[in-house]
């Protein structure tokens, strides 16, 4: 079709602004009527076709790359923009504000098209890594790019996407490999973080003209048979600790109790001593002002107290028995049985 | 009108003449020109319209920017004889179409010669390495286990299994190195080799799941028998405890009551020390008092003081 490029070309050549569309008409048909209706036709839709070619409008979140005759010309801004005819001038558009998503794992459906040969293997599951300490892995994740230079988007890498699909997957088995299987599961925003500096230096050499936006991580974990003797470990944790509360539980019972009752047994003993100490001194009063009476009349006194304690004492006794001082002994008289009634 | 149609009909045949010669070059790459299936002068590299001879000469195309190789995955035995999944990718560039073209002739059997070279130089340095150098990169300290694997001895030993001499970056580039030159001559730069994926086979798997699984339990074991341990600590602290607070009250208990004890009986020795005797006669009374009661039983002789008036008031 290059032919009809070149026929245009001369026609608007005056302008670097395309022609309006009726000049173009007025003049083909001042040429080409002689040869009849059909081909006229014919002319004007080919006209419509590279006049359509001409304008272009990019959408806000896209720029335009213009190649002329393949040759990289200029990048266009948003808006209504003009080129030259189709065949002369070619626009690319790149969508340089939208961020995409490249996902890796549990969505592995889109695993198949990476590999030559479409593997539903399970031993390249895409999530399936080998950890630094040889254990095994499952990490999913995410990768949010965009693109920050459509010339080198475009022109530098074939099959950008590709690259990035296998770069991100290289990038994240080189920092887990690195990183032993609790890390994998504990610190997974660090991961995020060194892999995506991993990949953008790559993507960087390589020229994709790629900006990572964001490496997000999804849940990690160990595969399927080892996952249960993993939460088993959790369970050992919250056991043990459970042991450690309940043996603190008893310690607390008892000791601030068994406090309190050594503080009573001291103020106790206090009591006791003032007790003893209180009495003595009463008893040393009562003792001292009844012998400063006892001196004065020390026989009578005597006397008068060893009768009082007789006549206090005696009703109190069982049995009482009184032996004449002449009687030698008083053995044959004495009933020495106990009952009550027998001696009265 | 036949002049006219004949016009025509020479138009189209310089139109197609011209088509025929004029050939664009595309950012993404580079042309060689050919007559009769020999090379005519130097590659075209610069992207824009170029011009041939029309009809004789082909513009033959060939890619100039960076292109992706992605290996067969495939088994491989590493050094210690386990067997694992290996699946490489790789990136080059046609740098001399020429050599190229005579050579490899296009990207698709170009693919079959990054087979044919890159996938024996995996090989080769796979088998020659243990597996731990190709999953790791540097010896960066992996905080693996907690710290409940400090006391063990063994953890030492796990921990000098994981240190490594060469490291995965090395040996992508000792498999860059040994396949770069091969490919050289078909005019190919090999960019880099990168191992995209590497797994355990089937069978290797599961035993590492179990060796995984039995490292948690014990793992889970310790911890359970650290809380006993723990808890029986706190047990024995709390008997301890205990034992120190009721005796260390006791022995303060005592120390006061002696006190006590002690002032009593100097406030008892005061006052009793001015009449020893009357201190003795009145005491012993009281005690007659409170020690005898109606179980028992007195012998009084009609001589006693109490009792001697019973024979008569003279004497």
């Amino acid at each position: 079709m290059n032919w009809d490029w070149e026929k245009l070309k001369e026609q608007q050549g005056k302008s670097s602004k395309p022609p309006s569309m009726d000049d173009v008409i007025e003049k083909l048909k001042s040429v080409k009527a002689p040869f009849g209706r059909p081909l006229f036709f014919l002319v004007i839709l080919l006209v419509l076709i590279f006049g359509s070619s001409v304008f272009y409008t990019v959408g806000v979140d896209e720029v335009g790359v213009v190649q002329q005759f393949g040759e990289f010309q200029r990048i266009s801004q948003p808006g209504l923009n003009f080129k030259l005819p189709a065949g002369i001038e070619k626009v690319t558009k790149v969508k340089v504000k939208r961020i995409y998503k490249e996902e890796f794992g549990e969505r592995g459906a889109r695993d198949d098209y990476r590999t030559r040969y479409a593997s539903g293997n399970e031993d390249l599951n895409v999530t399936l890594m080998l950890t630094g300490d040889l254990n095994v892995a499952i990490v999913p994740w995410i990768v949010q790019y965009k693109i920050k230079d459509p010339y080198n988007y475009l022109f530098k890498v074939r099959r950008v996407q590709r690259i990035l699909v296998d770069m991100a997957e290289s990038s994240m088995r080189l920092v887990v490999g690195d990183r032993g299987i609790n890390e994998v599961i504990s610190k997974r925003e660090e991961i995020a973080l060194a892999a995506m500096d991993v990949l953008q230096a790559e993507l960087n050499k390589a020229e994709a003209g790629i900006k990572i936006v964001t490496i997000e991580m999804k849940k990690t974990n160990v595969p399927g048979p080892v996952q249960s003797s993993f939460n088993e470990v959790n369970q050992a944790i919250q056991e043990k600790e459970k042991m450690i509360y309940q043996a603190k539980e008893d310690y607390n019972k008892a000791i601030p109790a068994a406090r309190g009752t050594a503080e009573r047994t001291i103020k106790d003993s206090e009591g006791y001593a003032l007790d003893r100490v209180n009495r003595a001194k009463g008893d040393a009063a009562r003792f001292i002002s009844v012998y400063k009476e006892y001196v004065k009349a020390e026989d009578i006194t005597k006397r008068r107290l060893y009768l009082e304690t007789f006549r206090d004492l005696f009703p109190k006794l069982g049995q009482k028995y009184i032996v004449d001082s002449e009687l030698d002994s008083f053995l044959p008289l004495l009933n020495l049985g106990t009952q009550e009634g027998i001696t009265k | 009108m036949n002049y006219k149609g004949f016009i025509i009909i020479a138009a189209a045949i310089a139109l197609l003449i011209a088509y025929a010669s004029a050939y664009t070059v595309d950012e993404t790459e580079q042309v060689i020109v050919t007559q009769f299936g020999k090379i005519v002068g130097e590659p075209v590299i610069e992207p824009g319209l170029h011009f041939k001879v029309p009809f004789i000469q082909t513009a033959n195309y060939f890619p100039n920017n960076l292109l992706e190789w992605d290996g067969d995955p495939g088994q491989i035995p590493t050094l210690e004889k386990t067997y694992i999944w290996v699946d490489t990718f790789a990136r080059w560039k046609i740098v001399d179409p020429v050599k190229f073209f005579q050579t490899v002739n296009n990207v698709f059997s170009g693919m079959g010669r990054l087979d044919d070279i890159i996938d024996p130089a995996t090989r080769n340095m796979i088998t020659s390495h243990k597996l731990i150098e190709t999953v790791r990169t540097s010896n960066r300290v992996i905080d693996s286990m907690e710290a409940i694997y400090e006391d063990d001895p063994d953890k030492k030993d796990d921990a000098d299994a994981l240190i490594i001499e060469t490291g995965r970056s090395k040996i992508v580039a000792g498999i860059l190195k040994q396949a770069k030159p091969k490919l050289a001559k078909f005019g190919i730069e090999l960019v880099d080799v990168q191992i995209k994926r590497i797994n355990y086979v089937e069978a290797v798997r599961q035993s590492v799941y179990g060796r995984m699984v039995a490292e948690r339990k014990q793992k889970a074991e310790k911890y359970r028998s650290e809380g006993t341990g723990e808890a029986q600590k706190i047990l024995g602290s709390k008997e301890r405890d205990l034992k120190q607070i009721t005796s260390e009250a006791y022995k303060e208990a005592q120390k006061i009551k002696g006190r006590g004890d002690a002032e009593a009986t100097k406030i008892f020795a005061e006052a009793y020390s001015r009449d020893s005797d009357f201190y003795t006669f009145t005491k012993t009374l009281e005690i007659y008092n409170t020690a005898l009661d109606k179980n028992s039983s007195l012998v009084l002789s009609t001589d006693s003081d109490f009792l001697k008036y019973l024979k008569g008031y003279s004497k």
